[in-house]
């Protein structure tokens, strides 16, 4: 069972949802997708060990081989490559490593070479039987999405992986969503989170995905939430209250699960409303 | 000799466009002359990487100065690689910034001056 934890605002509380999910079932995958800025780990405080690099290729231009066709160019669509009268000029950093210019090259010119955009790091809670794999980008890295893919390589399909995935709606977010089997939408109750659901529920419906909402901070704000979901026949999962313990707990970086055991329980609700949507193929 | 320059419109009218890679025309000026040209930057609206095709075209346009307001920093490796003379002109119109490079009192782009895209 795989399991999305997204939004389309952000700090909404998905990285709250996903870790207190993850604690609340036991024998679970976290996965930290949201590679830009991973946190999930300042809950869990695991120590964590670096897996591997995520690579990607980008042509290297062999200039004896090199006729000056420019093909390479015109093929490139995000201007990787520049051809000009005299020479040619790679800009790795625009490069999504598709290959593309090395099957046009009539010279045998390019050859690929591969460079570091980011790691994947692991850690193991012993006690909870979680497994936490985080992937972080490089800083002034563009891309994001071959870090994800690449994490998400480690989910082990005999358990449930839990995906914390970016907020938006962009390439990132399609890259953590795009291969589950559930995706959470979790939200606040005001104007700025409904707007920022309403485009959510449009990238989940357009991946297909089953869906329902967590209406975090509940009690604040208005009930233009609620409606939509109301209106739009979308499961409310669970409502998190705005409340001052939840709100310490987190200011301290606790998961209120391990303080609130009555939580766990609802999350643990949550999880079987959600196999059962997904077994029945309802919602999507 | 040939100049470009960034503008929003077509002629020597236009007012100058400050960004070197998705502005709307080059606006080609001959000093000698005062033969103009204006060709429509084909990459304005590109999603990513426009500085790289904007500094192909003009090159392709076989000019030696290009006055903007701005140039990123794979823009501005190919540029000077083809020996293209940079210069600052960011307010005004494209027929002013001709006079004003006639007058020699252009500052030189000498490093990318705005951030772009990352490339290398």
């Amino acid at each position: 069972m795989r399991i999305a934890i997204a939004s389309g605002k952000g700090g909404t509380g998905k990285t709250t949802v996903a870790v207190n999910l993850a604690l609340a079932l036991g024998s679970a995958q976290l996965l930290d997708c949201d590679v830009e800025e991973p946190n999930c780990n300042l809950f869990l405080g695991f120590g964590l060990e670096k897996q591997e690099d995520v690579l990607i290729s980008f042509p290297e231009i062999d200039k004896d081989k090199c006729t000056l066709c420019g093909r390479c160019a015109d093929i490139c669509q995000f201007n990787a490559i520049a051809a000009l009268p005299k020479s040619v000029m790679v800009f790795p950093k625009l490069c999504h490593g598709c290959g593309g210019c090395s099957l046009v090259c009539p010279d045998g010119a390019i050859s690929e070479a591969a460079r570091s955009i980011g790691m994947i790091e692991r850690g193991i809670d012993e006690s909870f039987n979680i497994e936490l794999f985080q992937g972080t980008l490089d800083i002034s890295e563009p891309m994001a999405s071959p870090v994800i893919r690449q994490l998400q390589e480690h989910i082990d399909d005999s358990t449930v992986a839990i995906i914390d995935s970016p907020p938006g709606t962009a390439c990132p977010v399609i890259a953590s969503v795009a291969e589950m089997d559930y995706c959470v939408l979790v939200t606040e109750p005001t104007p700025f989170g409904l707007n920022d659901l309403v485009l959510a529920v449009a990238v989940v419906k357009q991946l297909g995905i089953p869906f329902g909402v967590v209406i975090n901070r509940h009690g604040v704000g208005d009930d233009g939430v609620e409606q939509y979901c109301q209106n739009e026949a979308i499961p409310v999962l669970m409502k998190i209250p705005f409340d001052r313990d939840i709100a310490v707990l987190y200011s301290k970086g606790t998961p209120f699960v391990k303080q609130m055991p009555e939580w766990g329980s609802k999350f643990r609700e949550m999880y079987r409303d959600i196999c059962e949507c997904v077994s029945s193929g309802v919602g999507v | 000799m040939k100049i470009c320059v960034t503008a929003k419109d077509t002629g020597l009218e236009a007012p100058v466009d400050p960004h070197f890679g998705r502005c709307k025309y080059f606006v080609m000026v001959d000093p000698d002359t005062m033969e103009v040209l204006s060709v429509e930057n084909g990459v304005s609206s590109a999603s990513g990487g426009a500085g790289v095709q904007a500094a192909q075209q003009v090159i392709g346009e076989g000019v030696d100065v290009l006055i903007t307001g701005s140039v990123g920093p794979n823009a501005f490796s190919l540029l000077s690689s083809e020996n293209v003379g940079m210069r600052i002109f960011s307010a005004g119109s494209v027929g002013e910034a001709i006079e004003a490079y006639r007058s020699d009192s252009l500052e030189t782009i000498e490093e990318a001056n705005s951030p772009g895209k990352p490339g290398k």
